[in-house]
């Protein structure tokens, strides 16, 4: 009894309370997405603010429960975690409901469960438990590929459910990994192979295919050793040119005729307002008419009225940006930049190695969550529905970002006691 | 190779580094943010685009009467159905639909396309103007269309198939004037097109009323903008009450049937228009809803050119009936006197043309002159007129003649309350000057004036003004119908004017008595003649190059106190005596004592059929005799 009052004791406030200040951010925001003056019971289990307040209220509920448990309970259950949860992402893709052409929901009752949602989780733990119980020497190729093969699994089984966007939230670990050792070199090639990927798309292959060649002559006539140059040169403009051939080859057959359009809306190639641009274009007239300080409460028309659509999900954004203008979205930036940090403070300050490697897993994941939410929202990313974390509705999302901030805490908090 | 990973300061760096990524990627979404928000205007507007709809309530237009206070022109509902293309059930069952408004599936098919590009998500006009006796079908089924509502708006029934020139009609603004109207007007408002419609417009229009609603994105309303506090409500045209008698106006048209022609009533003592007639006419009705641009397709072909507003737009050589005019301003000038006599011999003669009299006779006194129509009796008054005025030029005696003229609005405007009225024809000296040179022409050069003929065009409107100044000794009113405009009662300000024409009465006295001979024992006793009312009138008959000459009549009655004054004309008629003053008897005696006491007349008259054979254009009557 005397640990169990300990452990709340040494909670980190300023994470809980930011995470709690979020999440009322995000019920008052959907209560606004899909307010309606002929619906005004602000308990209406109907209405996804009144689920939404069911699922707040579970998830203090599950974090009450998750700091009540022995960090050494998640020091060791990474794997089986991780079992489980793949399984049930396998399961899905088999099993699972069809909703927006993705098959990644388990139906109960009137509640949806997604798995993907968990996967995160899971791997956020199995990813720390694979540091933590042996040496890992991020700079040798062994572990590299071990370290990759946690996010492979789980990214194979999302597209397998066709959930491309919680697909993409496992590219956040790159960063994880770069913290335990792992040569910026990947960073910068990471945002080399984006650059040249946006490129190819934006000119297309067959500029590319006559850009890369130019560049590496010019590279070797203004070189001083042009010998030299020219083989330094072309171990990379091969690798690039194989690059730029496969984002191509990409495009054209593997993706989808949606995601084609997005992506071509958002390079600014295809003016399609009523088609896949309409949902950007709208979700910007709703962020841009909040001007500085907002419509005020319940005035949002784009919102209010159906005009962006997804609003209490994908483009929750939309209805804060819309209500409280420039400083409210600022306001909320900060909250999450403030959260980002607090969790990376959290994690650097862990004695041990699982501790610190869960922070910035979990730091990372909903980094990443709030950057592509955002960046989609502002017409900056292409449209990928992935939930901006603690704000948008939804169960399976809060749970599962309350379940790791909960685990941070505690590991935080049992890291005064001793424990590691 | 060292471990990097060891180094504290390394674990710092990855740290610091990570922390960056994210500030940066913030930082940028704040610019990006701030350019949208703060900087860029454009997507307010947008999201009140999106959001607030602009709802306009369709006022009434004013209700037309006429001066006994019946009802002419009134409103009825129509239904205008829309289409939001989205909201439709789908699969359509077009054939239903077709059935339903009595289109064909092909032309509905049509119609949808062009909707549903214009936007699938807003209103666009499916089928306009469906009466509310095939709406309450369409209604019943509606509610199996999701997407189609119907907008109700009101559009002018006529009661009376009867004075569509005058009344006019309303069809939608065009975009010239949509453009011109400063917002005033908005594509889809109607206005008057022509007739009172058109002059009355800024009246009978009322107020548009606006409501602002919010609209989701399936453009449902959802709620009214700001509380209402931007709405207002429609406010109803005002009424207009007319001078004219609906009843004599009818009885005209009737009278007029199967013939070419003008009538034209005006109440002596106000300038009020009794009745107007511009034969053939048609139903006003055929200008309203969805059949108006078929219906004025159709009347614009017909050679007999129904469209054409004879009362204001015809100019007719006036004839025989400015002889009145000409002893009047004779008179006036001190130049002839009632016992002034002038050789006949059955022609005036200018070097080897010959002006001829149809009458044999011999010389005459003013009053006989009229009486009998002589025509060498107004070629000597005209000449005396001009060529021996007081030691005054020709061009001099001309203009004299020329203003008086002017005064009785020969060749000017009435001014009437209608749109498109003409000037007529009257050539002013300067004009002859230039024809013949200056000075070098005089009375001889222009004697077809004399009578009434030659570069001389007056329309009926022109003519019936003149007899109600000669009915009032000189004090007029300008022409108009619209005796009381809504709650005001009061008429336009230049019609409440009392005008007056500076001639002796006593000069009207002395041609009031030929006139009044005219009928009694002249050239229109025959069938102009009532034996209980005195009658005032002069006959013409117009030559028509293209075929039979054209029938005039002017007059006005009771000779005491005039109520009414009226002229006529059929064209292709013959003989003015013959056909046209029975018209303008039959209308004294129906306005002036509720029906005819000669029913042979009138029947002969109804029944009577003068119609051109196969006219290609509208006779333009170049010579006048009577």
């Amino acid at each position: 009894m005397r640990e169990q009052k300990n452990v709340f004791q040494f909670i980190d406030k300023p994470l809980l309370w930011t995470y709690v200040g979020l999440t009322l951010i995000g019920w008052i925001a959907i209560y606004a997405a899909v307010y309606n003056p002929q619906h005004q019971n602000l308990w209406d289990i109907q209405q996804n603010y009144g689920k939404q307040m069911v699922w707040i209220v579970s998830s203090w509920l599950i974090m009450m429960v998750l700091l009540s448990i022995h960090p050494r309970i998640y020091h060791q259950s990474g794997p089986l975690v991780y079992l489980i949860s793949m399984a049930m992402g396998l399961a899905v893709a088999f099993l699972g409901r069809e909703v927006n052409g993705a098959r990644a929901w388990f139906e109960l009752g009137s509640f949806r469960l997604q798995p993907a949602e968990f996967m995160k989780l899971s791997t956020a733990m199995m990813v720390a438990y694979f540091f933590a119980n042996r040496p890992i020497r991020m700079d040798h190729f062994g572990s590299q590929i071990m370290a990759g093969l946690w996010l492979l699994i789980p990214v194979a089984l999302l597209l397998l459910q066709k959930d491309t966007g919680s697909a993409l939230v496992y590219a956040s670990f790159v960063l994880v990994y770069y913290r335990e050792g792992l040569s910026v070199n990947y960073l910068i090639y990471g945002l080399a192979i984006a650059l040249l990927s946006v490129l190819t798309l934006w000119l297309g292959l067959n500029t590319m295919w006559v850009a890369i060649p130019v560049v590496l002559i010019l590279y070797v006539v203004l070189a001083a050793d042009s010998r030299k140059a020219f083989f330094n040169g072309l171990k990379l403009t091969i690798p690039a040119m194989v690059l730029v051939s496969g984002v191509g080859y990409a495009f054209d057959n593997i993706l989808l005729a949606h995601q084609k359009q997005r992506i071509l809306v958002l390079l600014g190639k295809v003016d399609d307002l009523r088609g896949a641009g309409y949902n950007v274009h709208q979700s910007l007239i709703a962020i841009g008419s909040g001007g500085f300080w907002g419509k005020g409460f319940l005035q949002g028309t784009q919102t209010k009225f159906d005009f962006v659509p997804e609003q209490s999900t994908d483009f929750i954004f939309c209805t804060i940006a819309e209500e409280y203008g420039f400083w409210g979205s600022m306001l909320l930036l900060s909250l999450f930049g403030f959260l980002l940090y607090r969790i990376f403070m959290i994690a650097e300050r862990q004695p041990g190695t699982f501790g610190r490697v869960f922070g910035y897993s979990v730091g990372c994941i909903i980094f990443i969550h709030v950057t592509i939410n955002i960046g989609m929202t502002l017409g900056l990313l292409p449209v990928i529905g992935i939930p901006l974390p603690m704000i948008s509705y939804g169960g399976s999302s809060l749970w599962s970002f309350t379940a790791m901030i909960a685990i941070l805490l505690r590991l935080d908090s049992g890291r005064m006691l001793g424990i590691r | 190779m060292p471990n990097l990973n060891d180094s504290k300061s390394s674990k710092e760096i990855r740290h610091l580094l990570i922390l960056s990524v994210v500030l940066i990627v913030f930082s940028f979404f704040l610019v990006r943010l701030f350019n949208v928000q703060v900087i860029n205007e454009e997507y307010s507007e947008l999201a009140q685009q999106n959001a607030v709809r602009r709802v306009n309530s369709y006022p009434p237009r004013g209700i037309i009467f006429d001066r006994k206070g019946r009802k002419i022109v009134v409103n009825r509902p129509i239904y205008d159905l829309m289409v939001v293309p989205n909201e439709l059930p789908k699969p359509l069952d077009t054939t239903e639909l077709a059935n339903l408004i009595r289109i064909s599936p092909k032309e509905l098919k049509g119609r949808l396309l062009k909707a549903a590009t214009y936007s699938k998500f807003k209103p666009s006009l499916l089928h306009a103007q469906i009466r509310l006796e095939d709406f309450v079908n369409v209604q019943e089924r509606l509610h199996d269309f999701s997407g189609i509502y119907a907008e109700t708006r009101t559009v002018r029934t006529y009661l009376y198939p009867n004075a569509a020139h005058l009344l006019g009609y309303v069809g939608e603004v065009s975009p010239e004037l949509i453009a011109k109207s400063n917002g005033e007007y908005q594509s889809g408002d109607y206005i008057g097109i022509s007739g009172l419609e058109k002059t009355y417009e800024n009246y009978l229009k009322g107020k548009k009323g606006v409501q602002y609603r919010y609209v989701d994105v399936h453009n449902r309303e959802v709620g009214p903008y700001k509380e209402g506090g931007f709405d207002s409500l429609p406010i109803p045209g005002e009424d207009l009450h007319l001078g004219l008698d609906i009843e004599l106006q009818v009885y005209a048209e009737n009278l007029m049937a199967n013939k070419l022609g003008s009538v034209v009533a005006i109440e002596p003592s106000t300038g009020e228009i009794l009745a107007m007639v511009s034969a053939p006419g048609y139903d006003p009705n055929l200008m309203v809803g969805n059949v108006r641009s078929k219906n004025y397709r159709s009347l614009a072909k017909s050679p007999l050119k129904p469209l054409f507003n004879r009362p204001l737009q015809a100019m007719y050589p006036p004839g025989s009936i400015v002889k009145s005019l000409q002893a009047l301003i004779g008179q006036e000038l001190g130049l002839i006197r009632p016992e002034s006599r002038f050789p006949c011999g059955g022609g005036y003669s200018i070097g080897n043309h010959t002006v001829k009299c149809t009458h044999t006779h011999g010389a005459l006194n003013l009053e006989e002159s009229i009486q009998q129509s002589c025509n060498p009796y107004y070629c000597y008054v005209f000449k005396t007129m001009v060529d021996q005025n007081r030691g005054l030029k020709p061009k001099e005696g001309y203009k004299v003649w020329y203003d008086y003229m002017k005064k009785f609005n020969v060749g000017r405007k009435c001014e009437v309350d209608l749109p498109n009225e003409r000037n007529g024809i009257l050539p002013s000296p300067e004009y002859y000057d230039k024809i013949f040179g200056q000075n070098r022409w005089k009375s001889s050069s222009i004697i077809s004036l004399a009578i009434g003929q030659g570069e001389f065009g007056m329309t009926p409107l022109q003519m019936a003004h003149t007899m109600a100044i000669f009915a009032n000794k000189g004090d007029y009113h300008r022409p108009h119908l619209v005796r009381s405009i809504g709650i005001t009662g009061q008429k336009k300000m230049k019609y409440r004017e009392q005008l007056h024409i500076p001639i002796k009465p006593k000069n009207f006295l002395v041609v009031q008595d030929a006139m009044q001979k005219v009928v009694d024992r002249g050239t229109a006793t025959t069938y102009g003649k009532i034996d209980s009312i005195l009658i005032c009138g002069k006959t013409g008959t117009a030559q028509n190059p293209h075929g039979k000459d054209h029938a005039v009549f002017v007059c006005f009655a009771p000779r005491k106190n005039p109520r009414i004054a009226i002229a006529v004309l059929i064209e292709n008629a013959g003989f003015g005596g013959v056909w046209a003053a029975p018209v303008a008897s039959l209308m004294i005696e129906k306005y002036l004592l509720g029906g005819t006491r000669r029913p042979d007349l009138e029947e002969r008259i109804l029944k009577a059929r003068i119609l051109p054979q196969g006219i290609d254009s509208l006779p333009v009557p170049k010579k006048i005799t009577g």
